[in-house]
């Protein structure tokens, strides 16, 4: 996470917990009161096993479901006469022209040429060009290396259909977010109204909306773009609507008094002064539409996820790692490209860097050297369609050897590992959750909550079972969560020994920070196939999935809050004659605290995301009846009542985690947000 | 600072010139191809677009790719593949998106919305492909060696125990399939008293996986499959014996006790396509080919790591008369 948005994360809690405070009360410690409802739980379990636990089979439906199922089916039967469809499929016409044209410009044959416009030698000039007059000459080198990547693995169609997808949805998010984010950051109401959304937007799983959508706006582009619209716009509204609402009132009290009127007060100090904060939002925004790449190519979206399900359907790891591992260099270019912007305006306002003529004669002798480029790449066949190098198929082949060995060693301990995480902790927690009647299980989670967080966390924690309960899926949801639940505990261990080795030790650092990179920008489906090699169909499986992904972020954010222990804080403990050990355990995480609990926040809604996938790979449960809905057109109602309770469960999980931390009076309180940090966390 | 960027300036022009000339010395001929492109889309004939579902399984990609390949190269068709589950093409009838589904393995729910009759009328049946799908209950062949008795499902109750997994719960596990096939195997295990659980692997990828591993480990594993499929090239899956199928006995989901019927593999086309008419109209209503075949390419696409245009055009290369017979 970049500084701003912690701050900004911070900042906003501060006011959060200064509102808590006052309502928490003394009494028996929390901790008492859980490990009290356990034990009767456990004990009310025993003589209860069994019953009115609402298992529904894999392939059973209910009533509600099959009505859900109707009026989606109702909504398709009336798209010629219905009038939003008209208008969407009007809008999406309007997509698809501009992309075409896009397309044959840079990336696919502009008939009857036998190549596009421009051929990658000018397409990769013009980037680096446009790279050193935002950015600097070091991200120049990055682009010109990550666009010959493209070419040399023999991606390049792919790769830049995926940047315009990327670039065209992210160009929406602007025209559409901007607004939104204002209204979220001058208006206390608008903001009440808009983040339950945004908080449904980001944890609905794309599987559930995905074919909907392009029952609006087609296969192929303009339905690729629409899903990645909703999953992207969340971040946009809510970090530049904290930035607008974060200039101090001091500022806006001072302007004011010269008599502005409000949209003066908006365009010339409200905007300007968050500029920083709407940058980082837009950044988020990036890398989310990045990631939704791989899920757009099964409507036929454009772009590297094509290539990667390609390998996925024929389990060949190689083939759809090498394209998978081109967006993550994608995610790095972008991520890094737009954050090395928003910091030359700063540099360049403070005289820095180079400015002036000088620069003016650079861009100027660049210009002309990019526009020779474009012009030689409309004219030279070689340097129009990039040459065959068989590298891709080679990289693919050398790391398909390096993962089947890697692979086979792991085979053994992996085994032990899964059996012990399975039997000592996976079972016995499911057998409690799952095999409870619901209404057990049901007040006994209310009553965490209201243990944990106080009224302010049993609230939505009721109404959220509520709706859980209502949806058909009581079981399903308790089998989930429990995967949940064990893979946050995982991630939480993985992140305080990984965290604190960072925070100590500068090299383990700078060589962990883009492996971690790695890992949360890097599609699922590309190491789905590995991870099954290892620990076959089993719930473990979508836990190592969901490890991958939302580790590094709680890593991030764990090292980070170590570091920020101030040095005269371990000073004076170290002249006590404390031991590393003590230092860790009674210094750095103690102060640290804060920071474990974002994580903690953090990484139980990255897991969460990843339920779905977890459907994928043998997990069943919600992930499961979500892909099922997807791939059967008879099942969608009950896939739909699986999305929206993956966002119930999300929902209260994270107001619990909100409220706990609030009342530990080192709270941190979270946007619900997920998928969004990509290469972002720097 | 300046020097840096100067020579790097310096080299970025030097590397352009240089390729300029790689370039100029391998014979751009841009214009050329321009040229005989525009002359040859006046003569082409009548096809135009040829818009071609291509669903996410390798048996499916050989059918597409070998029809598809051929409308271009005979007709001069453009053919635009499309990456898309099944759901999604079939609703791409209607909009114009999708002309041909060519392998449908059966969907009664769709064909209610898009069929005339009950439907649209948008999608119709356009025969079958000649493949025919055999789906039911696989074990690994080194089980079926080892224990030839385990192939009748009477006796599958006395392995349940080595059945046995982390997710079974106790009981048998017997692996469900992605959730895109239909499946009754939860009815079929508890009508027939089998003591097992499904647990559904939830992707083809992990049934696969699961198989592979299972043979090469020597593990016990009985799960949903189907024929054709690459993997029986590597992998040669047994059958297991499940009461014979009878008209009608899989009308009642809850009550299915007997094994799947042998599915006959059908081409699925839009409506509105197949009156344009048209040469393409013509090859996709006359395709039909074994499960040999279909095997044939599949084996180069998954196992040969081909392209599947490539694969497909390798096939009707070395297969003159089966493609004759179709181009009629």
């Amino acid at each position: 996470m970049s500084t701003t948005a912690g701050t900004a994360v911070r900042a906003q809690e501060r006011e959060d917990r200064a509102a808590a405070d006052s309502g928490s009360g003394g009494g028996v410690p929390r901790w008492v009161l859980v490990i009290g409802i356990v034990v009767a739980w456990v004990v009310l379990w025993s003589v209860l096993r069994g019953q009115d636990t609402l298992v529904l089979r894999g392939r059973d439906s209910t009533p509600l479901h099959d009505d859900l199922t109707a009026f989606r089916d109702g909504v398709l039967a009336s798209r010629d006469t219905n009038p939003v469809i008209g208008l969407t499929t009007a809008i999406a016409e309007g997509f698809r022209a501009v992309f075409d044209f896009l397309q044959r410009l840079v990336s696919v044959p502009a008939f009857p040429r036998p190549v596009p416009q421009v051929g990658w030698l000018g397409v990769t000039a013009l980037a680096a060009w446009v790279a050193l007059a935002v950015a600097s000459w070091r991200i120049s080198l990055l682009v010109t290396g990550t666009f010959l990547a493209y070419g040399l693995l023999g991606f390049w169609s792919d790769s830049l259909d995926l940047l315009l997808v990327t670039g065209l949805a992210v160009v929406m998010t602007v025209l559409i977010g901007m607004p939104l984010a204002v209204a979220v950051g001058t208006s206390r109401r608008a903001k009440a109204v808009i983040t339950p959304v945004l908080d449904a937007m980001q944890t609905m799983p794309t599987f559930v909306y995905l074919i909907p959508v392009v029952l609006f706006f087609g296969i192929g582009v303009a339905g690729a773009v629409a899903c990645t619209l909703i999953y992207a716009l969340p971040p946009l509204i809510r970090i530049g609507g904290y930035g607008i609402s974060a200039v101090s009132t001091a500022t806006l009290e001072a302007t004011d008094s010269f008599g502005q009127t409000r949209w003066q007060r908006l365009r010339k100090v409200q905007l300007p002064m968050a500029r920083k904060t709407i940058i980082v939002g837009l950044n988020q925004t990036t890398m989310a539409a990045l990631s939704m790449a791989i899920i757009a190519s099964y409507v036929n979206g454009p772009g590297l996820g094509k290539p990667v399900l390609q390998g996925l359907i024929r389990n060949d790891v190689g083939s759809s790692l090498v394209p998978g591992l081109l967006i993550v260099l994608t995610a790095i270019m972008l991520d890094r490209t737009t954050t090395a912007a928003s910091e030359r305006a700063d540099l360049a306002a403070r005289g820095r860097g180079l400015v002036g003529r000088p620069r003016q004669l650079l861009l100027g002798v660049g210009a002309v050297v990019a526009l020779a480029c474009v012009y030689l790449s409309r004219t030279v066949l070689d340097l129009a369609t990039f040459p065959e190098t068989g590298w891709g198929r080679s990289l693919a082949d050398g790391l398909d050897s390096v993962v089947g060995s890697v692979v086979g060693a792991l085979d053994g301990p992996g085994e032990v590992f899964k059996n012990a995480v399975t039997y000592g902790l996976l079972n016995p927690m499911q057998s409690l959750l799952a095999e409870s009647p619901w209404w057990l299980a049901a007040v006994a989670i209310a009553g965490i909550a209201a243990a944990l967080g106080g009224v302010r966390a049993l609230l939505p924690a009721v109404v959220c079972l509520a709706g859980i309960w209502f949806f058909d899926l009581w079981n399903d949801t308790m089998v989930t969560l429990n995967m949940v639940l064990v893979a946050t505990i995982l991630v939480m261990v993985v992140a305080t020994v990984f965290g604190v080795l960072m925070a100590r030790s500068r090299r383990i650092d700078v060589t962990l920070r883009p492996l971690l990179d790695a890992g949360q920008t890097i599609p699922a489906f590309v190491y789905l196939i590995p991870v099954l090699a290892l620990f076959g169909s089993t719930r473990f499986t979508a836990i190592v999935a969901a490890l991958v992904y939302a580790a590094p972020a709680a890593i991030k954010l764990v090292a980070d809050g170590v570091k920020a222990v101030p040095e005269t804080t371990l000073e004076a403990s170290r002249s006590t004659g404390t031991t590393s050990w003590q230092e860790i355990t009674q210094v750095q995480l103690p102060m640290a605290r804060g920071s474990l609990v974002l994580a903690a926040n953090q990484g139980l809604l990255y897991v969460l995301a990843m339920v779905v996938i977890g459907g994928l790979v043998g997990a069943g449960a919600l992930g499961y009846d979500v892909v099922l809905g997807f791939s059967r057109s008879e099942e969608w109602g009950k896939g739909a009542a699986a999305g929206i309770t993956i966002v119930l469960l999300g929902i209260m999980l994270d107001r619990i985690g909100q409220r706990a931390a609030a009342r530990t009076g080192e709270g941190v309180k979270v946007p619900l947000r997920r998928g969004t940090s990509g290469a972002a966390a720097r | 600072m300046r020097t840096y960027r100067r020579t790097g300036r310096l080299a970025a022009l030097a590397a352009c010139a240089a390729l300029a000339l790689a370039g100029c010395g391998s014979g751009g001929s841009i214009d050329e191809q321009t040229q005989a492109n525009e002359e040859n889309a006046a003569e082409s004939g009548d096809c135009g677009e040829l818009n071609m579902a291509v669903n996410p399984w390798v048996g499916y990609q050989a059918d597409a790719y070998v029809v598809g390949e051929l409308a271009k190269e005979r007709f001069g068709c453009t053919v635009n593949y499309k990456d898309l589950k099944e759901d999604v093409s079939w609703q791409g009838f209607g909009t114009g998106d999708v002309d041909v589904v060519i392998e449908d393995w059966g969907h009664p729910d769709l064909e209610k919305k898009f069929f005339e009759g009950e439907g649209d009328g948008s999608a119709q049946d356009m025969g079958p492909t000649g493949n025919e799908g055999i789906i039911g209950w696989y074990v690994p062949p080194w089980l079926a060696e080892k224990y030839p008795d385990i192939l009748d499902h009477e006796n599958l109750n006395k392995y349940a125990e080595q059945f046995k997994t982390s997710e079974s719960g106790g009981k048998g596990q017997f692996l469900g399939a992605d959730p895109s096939y239909v499946q009754f195997d939860e009815a079929i295990v508890s009508n027939l008293d089998l003591n097992f659980k499904v647990v559904f692997s939830g992707s083809e990828a992990a049934s696969i996986q699961a198989f592979e591993k299972a043979e090469k480990n020597k593990e016990f594993l009985i799960g949903y499959f189907y024929e054709p499929q690459w993997l029986f090239a590597e992998v040669p899956l047994a059958k297991v014996e499940l009461p014979e199928f009878e008209d009608g006995c899989q009308d009642d989901p809850a009550e299915v006790a007997c094994d799947y019927p042998v599915t006959t593999l059908k081409k699925i086309v839009s409506t509105s396509w197949a009156e344009e008419g048209g040469p393409a109209v013509d090859l996709v209503k006359n395709f039909e080919w074994t499960n040999d075949d279909q095997n044939e390419v599949a084996k180069m696409i998954a196992k040969d790591g081909m392209d599947p245009d490539a694969a497909a055009q390798q096939w009707i290369e070395d297969n003159p008369d089966k493609v004759d017979a179709w181009l009629g």
